[in-house]
């Protein structure tokens, strides 16, 4: 059987180093897989996806609204937009965070005060502030494998050896941040 | 051992693996990763051309001379190197060459859709169409040994989602393939008329052997499952298919595209109730099949336009959605992509936006942005070098008719070397007073940071020549020349004043390097404190006027209950043009 995780953001977020860590893993624990996203340079400051598929056989790359097992949002207002690519019994996980786009900043639109109570009055939301708990492990940027963390445990993914991924795929320095960034990840969700 | 790779990194293995030594390409999403790729391995040659027919060139002459060679590039390139392309198929070659297009179905970044596999129909080149990046190592490898054999280029047609999924892949090792050799031969290398017309015969001859091998080739299979519906599709849509009808449905999987398998498609129609087409885009495989004589469904239920994602197909053969997850839609925001904090594009637009009755021909590149909120600095965008031509044919234009409105080009640096300076040379021979903007960023930013001529150095980094764009500008006859640094609001203005009343063509370079780039030493040695500080709002004196947030910065925003303006730290770079605009001097560096 088949799963689909789609991993949403804002370009810059490290959305990409998540799900390329998270491919590497379901690789090497035998699974099939198939990540796509759209990226680019100009991509930056826009809405991002990564979408990672894995199974026995994987066949489309891409997830059809309506069949992710887990969405994961790195910033709110992307947790509502992507609400619908859920299945009805799949898990969304929010990280409490606020970026204002450039029509809000140039004040065309407000964002608004009540986009979590809009996703909780649809779904059972895991509300987490993935960029604080990140900034007490002492570097804010940790906050994408926090998130990656909590994908591992609510797919129940936690047997892979993924501290041994993270020495193998992430500059040595950064390395035991990101370890302790990820087990924060697992317990939020646990 | 397994690997993960995009189909991207998947090309330039397979060409690896290959034994090719020669690569060549320009720029281009969703393309770009395969010379990036393709110029980490020692035992290829790999350049940066400065558009995509100097790269075809670059290649056929390295495939005439011996080397095994690929060309890549986004499907708009095609049309750039599409007169070589013509020709070189009838040619035909010596050591193989695999041309690479990657279509946009959907334009993620492209201007346009196209369907590039009308030109392997239209050039008479042998197609293949990988759907994985399995398939793209297996299918490259195959190209060369078929080029060779039947002595055709070989184009591969893959589109977004192939180039940038990623899939399990397996390596294998490099075959060194010796450099084959080259004679005099103007009987197939030099194409004048009458050469031509008896290659124009051989090509015939040569698309009916491949046709032969078509029927045949290990990369279009049958897959027969449940009868009531077989499904033809290629590429990514052959995965699309399987992940709608699973095993409901027989599969006709075509991997070899031109020509078509006549006799293949024929055999596997007549097993199967009811035959659905599968392809993004244009109807290709289907006018083939109707021109059989055989009944299928294709556009008549699905788009023709846009990716044909499983849920695409899904509701053209059910009629109708999955149920979804509803949600107040009137709850989000717009959250289009953005010029980044310290973007050396902002100060330029920022004025540039703000003078009155000048139309503004824009270009290809991270500057197209400027044609949204809160700059409206951008009347047109049509193609690469488009600006500078499509400016003058305008000018001129108002010129005759007496209207007193002023054209301003504007193009990036390395759009300035893929076809601007031909455009810019027609501007200047043909006498026209159009303003030319050239935002020169030291780089190639919008895909993702490529080397140009105007960097200094090559795609495997090595040292180069450095063409200097002001050099070329005055080589080609304008005398009037500014460089100004983009993020000195005084020097923008000061340089637009000075060229909007010439009636001689001008050009204004901005030079600051891209805020994302990794700066050389040149670039540190050239620009003072390069994104070195950070700048703060005194919140005494900030009056909450909001002028500061007409410059489109991301990284500030307004705290509506203080009424003043905040500055992401985190973002700031210190490029000072919002401080610039401050009328109370509120924004100054931190200590």
């Amino acid at each position: 059987m088949t799963k689909s995780i789609l991993l949403v953001g804002v370009g810059g977020q490290g959305t990409i180093l998540a799900s390329k860590i998270l491919t590497i893993g379901l690789m090497e624990a035998g699974y099939d897989v198939k990540m796509s996203e759209i990226h680019g340079m100009s991509q930056r400051g826009g809405s991002v996806s990564s979408q990672v598929r894995y199974g026995d056989a994987v066949y489309s790359p891409v997830i059809e609204k309506g069949q992710a097992d887990i969405v994961v949002a790195f910033e709110k207002m992307e947790a509502l937009r992507n609400m619908d690519y859920l299945k009805p019994e799949g898990t969304l996980v929010v990280n409490n965070e606020e970026i204002p786009s450039m029509s809000v900043i140039v004040g065309d639109e407000d964002y608004p005060d009540d986009v979590l109570d809009e996703i909780s009055s649809h779904v059972k939301a895991k509300v987490l502030d993935a960029t604080k708990l990140a900034r007490d492990l002492g570097n804010e940027k940790a906050a994408n494998i926090i998130l990656l963390g909590t994908i591992i445990k609510s797919m129940g993914l936690d047997s892979i050896d993924w501290d041994s991924i993270l020495e193998a795929n992430i500059k040595a320095k950064f390395v035991e941040l990101n370890k302790k960034a990820l087990k924060v990840g697992m317990d939020a969700v646990a | 051992m397994k690997h993960l790779m995009t189909g991207d990194e998947a090309i330039a293995r397979g060409a690896y693996e290959a034994g090719v030594r020669h690569a060549s390409a320009y720029p281009g999403t969703p393309s770009t990763e395969i010379l990036e790729n393709l110029s980490t391995y020692d035992e290829i040659y790999a350049e940066w051309a400065c558009n995509e027919k100097v790269a075809m060139e670059s290649a056929i002459g390295a495939a005439i001379a011996g080397n095994r060679s690929i060309v890549s590039m986004k499907h708009v390139g095609v049309n750039v190197a599409a007169d070589p392309l013509f020709t070189w198929a009838y040619m035909g070659v010596n050591a193989g060459n695999v041309i690479v297009t990657a279509d946009e179905p959907g334009m993620f970044s492209s201007q346009n859709e196209q369907d590039n596999r009308n030109y392997a129909k239209a050039a008479k080149l042998a197609m293949m169409e990988p759907s994985d990046s399995q398939e793209c190592i297996d299918m490259v490898k195959a190209a060369y040994d078929l080029g060779e054999e039947y002595d055709t280029p070989v184009m591969i047609r893959m589109t977004t989602r192939v180039c940038h999924s990623k899939s399990v892949v397996e390596f294998s090792d490099r075959k060194e393939v010796p450099v084959k050799e080259w004679q005099k031969n103007p009987a197939k290398y030099v194409c004048l008329p009458a050469i031509s017309r008896q290659l124009r015969v051989k090509l015939a001859d040569r698309l009916e052997k491949l046709a032969a091998y078509s029927e045949t080739s290990p990369f279009n299979r049958v897959e027969m499952g449940d009868t009531s519906v077989g499904v033809i599709a290629s590429g990514i849509c052959y995965y699309y298919a399987k992940e709608v009808f699973g095993d409901k449905a027989s599969y006709l999987k075509l991997g070899f595209t031109n020509p078509l398998p006549k006799n293949l498609i024929k055999d596997f129609c007549s097993k199967v109730d009811k035959v659905y087409i599968l392809e993004e885009n244009d109807p290709y495989i289907e006018e083939f099949v109707k021109i059989q004589g055989i009944a299928c469904i294709g556009k008549d239920l699905f788009p023709s336009y846009g990716e044909l994602t499983p849920d695409v197909i899904r509701t053209c053969v059910d009629g109708q959605n999955a149920k979804l997850i509803e949600f107040d839609k009137s709850k989000l925001i717009n959250r289009a992509p953005t010029f980044c904090a310290g973007c050396p594009h902002r100060g330029l637009f920022y004025r540039l936006g703000k003078r009155k009755d000048i139309m503004i021909s824009g270009d290809i590149g991270c500057y197209t942005l400027a044609a949204g909120k809160p700059y409206n600095a951008m009347d047109s965008t049509v193609c690469m070098g488009a600006s500078f031509s499509i400016g003058h044919g305008a000018q001129r234009t108002f010129n005759a008719a007496g209207i007193n409105r002023r054209v301003v080009t504007v193009l990036g640096d390395s759009t300035f070397f893929h076809t601007g300076i031909n455009s810019l040379i027609n501007t200047v021979y043909n006498k026209s007073n159009t303003i030319n903007i050239i935002l020169d960023n030291r780089i190639t930013g919008m895909t993702g940071h490529q080397e140009n001529p105007g960097t200094g150095f090559t795609a495997k980094g090595e040292p180069t020549t450095l063409i200097k764009i002001e050099d070329v500008v005055r080589a080609i006859g304008v005398k009037h020349v500014h460089v100004v640094n983009p993020n000195n609001l005084e020097e923008v203005d000061k340089a637009l004043d000075a060229c909007m009343g010439l009636d001689e063509p001008s050009v204004i370079i901005t030079r600051w390097p891209c805020v994302l780039k990794k700066f050389s030493q040149a670039d540190k040695d050239e620009f003072d404190n390069l994104f070195q500080t950070k700048n703060t709002v005194d919140q005494e004196k900030c009056i909450g006027c909001k002028a500061c947030l007409k410059t489109g910065c991301p990284a500030l925003s307004f705290d509506k209950a203080a009424k003043k303006v905040q500055i992401n730290r985190a973002q700031c770079v210190g490029c000072d043009v919002c401080s610039q605009v401050c009328p109370k001097d509120a924004i100054v560096k931190e200590d």
